[in-house]
């Protein structure tokens, strides 16, 4: 279904039903993962993608390493199924590219090409892309023999010759691929000889296809062709030597860089530019998380860019729901509301809950009463800064605002604080 | 759209007056499966103003190297059988084929 484009929803601009519970930005792994844990959670979420789902798994042929899909498992194959899954449970996807965000205004807005769409909480998957080489020749001869996709190209350079740029996992698993289909494929390798990035499994397998030649100790330093590639110009970095050697194509990983310049100036970023979160995929904004390879972290794989997603959406659940009820319960409220929080654990400290709800019974006409459990509420420890060592607690709201506050707890100190003799 | 092959590729595109799309695909290339329906949109809108063809690099490789595309997916535009433009790249947009449609029909 999501290959039709009559099953493209586009919401934008219908009343309020451009307003998401969760929207998604980006439909790799992370983002449809989110995209299973909201919609499952009964959110109303969105996940905008620009293209196709999948984000880089599905430029990724061989993917045996996700647990319980073994060999034989595509990137493409996984991610469909993926996307499939999310859209069961009821999540839209919406075809659209976004040009801008305001990240803080309540709700959140993200602009699209196609329009403009309102969010109680984001959840940024924008992912990350290849690394380009930076070298002559490379953008000018993109799609003319220059790849950074050995699934989607390979098939056109059979009986051809084709180096490959880098000896990371990617390099060299996408290198053993490309094997099926050239004549010679060569990968370009920077470190000393036997030395690769990728892990020992990939590299021992590699090492054993006779498929495969290695130049060491060498980078490329230009690409070179008329119309279509004919050589790389590759220098041995210990000799300094440099020499052209003819090729039909070059297939680019040298790692990758995060797609986070739309936000880079509202979220807190490390200085590669990946998006620095706490462990709950919170970033430094209320109700914005991040999840997978956008994110600063130790392992950038498909199962931790879909754990990232079903953290990022279960938090953001937690989130809006929080707020939801903070909204309507306390400010909100006609009357002036004395807030008691408390520990469940704490039995001393509920005896004295016991007498704020006694207190505020007797004085129902002018007051209401809402019980916050604080060791498990995260909105009132980030906004009100009620953390578990300071309860029982309790808090005057007037129209909204935070009046006044109490830690002792007496029937003089509740008249003090509400002013109700 | 006109599936072209080796084939019938000088009669259908080389030869052939006005405007012609041909959109290079190959059934590996998932990006270029997404696009193709929408290709198939963009036919039935313009089609009247110009002409679609589609070419499965999958066996014939060799035209596609012989037009230049080694990449994919690919829509390289001809007019009166000369090579006009080029939309190609895995970031590739329906609207931007689109545009380039729209700017090369009027």
């Amino acid at each position: 279904m999501l290959r039709s484009p009559e099953n493209i929803t586009q919401k934008a601009g219908e009343d309020m039903d451009n307003l998401y519970d969760l929207l998604i930005l980006g439909g790799g792994p992370a983002g449809l993962a989110a995209g299973v844990y909201g919609a499952r959670a009964r959110m109303k979420t969105g996940i905008i993608e620009k293209g196709r789902p999948g984000g880089q798994a599905a430029t990724t042929e061989e993917l045996e390493n996700y647990p319980g899909f073994g060999r034989g498992t595509t990137g493409p194959g996984l991610m469909q199924a993926m996307a499939e899954h999310a859209a069961q449970f009821g999540a839209e996807f919406i075809t659209d590219t976004v040009l801008s965000l305001d990240l803080r205004s309540n709700p959140k807005s993200i602009t699209g090409r196609k329009g403009e769409y309102l969010a109680k909480s984001v959840i940024v998957a924008l992912g990350a892309q290849p690394r380009m080489l930076k070298v002559t020749g490379e953008g000018r001869l993109r799609g003319k023999g220059v790849s950074y996709c050995a699934t989607c190209d390979a098939e056109l350079f059979e009986e051809l010759d084709v180096v490959v740029v880098g000896s990371g996992d990617a390099a060299i698993e996408e290198a053993e691929y490309l094997t099926k289909f050239a004549e010679n494929v060569t990968i370009i390798v920077i470190h000393e000889e036997g030395k690769v990035d990728a892990n020992q499994a990939s590299a021992e397998r590699a090492f054993r296809n006779p498929k495969l030649k290695w130049i060491w100790n060498s980078t490329v330093t230009r690409i070179n062709g008329e119309e279509l590639v004919e050589s790389v110009t590759l220098k041995n970095l210990k000799t300094g030597e440099e020499w052209d050697y003819p090729t039909n194509g070059v297939f680019i990983f040298i790692g990758t860089v995060p797609n986070s310049e739309l936000v880079k100036d509202q979220l807190q970023v490390n200085p590669q530019g990946y998006i620095i979160t706490d462990e709950k995929m919170g970033t430094n904004l209320e109700g914005v998380f991040a999840a997978g390879d956008v994110r600063d972290k130790y392992l950038r794989q498909v199962i931790t860019a879909a754990a990232d997603g079903a953290i990022a959406a279960v938090a953001a659940e937690k989130y809006v729901h929080e707020t939801e009820l903070w909204e309507q319960e306390v400010l909100q409220a006609s009357k002036p509301v004395v807030v008691a929080y408390y520990d469940p654990t704490d039995m001393a400290g509920n005896e004295k809950i016991i007498l704020v709800d006694q207190f505020v019974r007797d004085h129902n006409d002018q007051l209401s009463l809402v019980k916050v459990d604080a060791t498990r509420n995260e909105l009132v420890a980030r906004r009100y800064q009620v953390t578990p060592d300071k309860l029982p607690l309790v808090h005057l709201f007037v129209q909204g605002q935070l009046q006044k506050q109490t830690q002792t707890i007496t029937l003089e100190s509740l008249k003090e604080l509400t002013g109700i003799a | 759209m006109i599936e072209v092959t080796k084939d019938n590729f000088d009669q259908e595109v080389r030869n052939s007056s006005g405007l012609v799309m041909v959109d290079w695909w190959g059934p590996k290339c998932e990006h270029c499966l997404e696009l193709m329906p929408h290709v198939e949109e963009l036919e039935k809108r313009y089609g009247d103003r110009m002409k679609f063809c589609k070419v499965n690099t999958a066996g014939n490789r060799r035209l596609a190297i012989g037009e230049k595309v080694l990449g994919l997916p690919a829509m390289v535009f001809y007019r009166d059988g000369q090579r006009v433009a080029e939309l190609s790249g895995q970031d590739l947009m329906p609207e931007d084929i689109e545009a380039k449609i729209k700017e090369l029909i009027d």
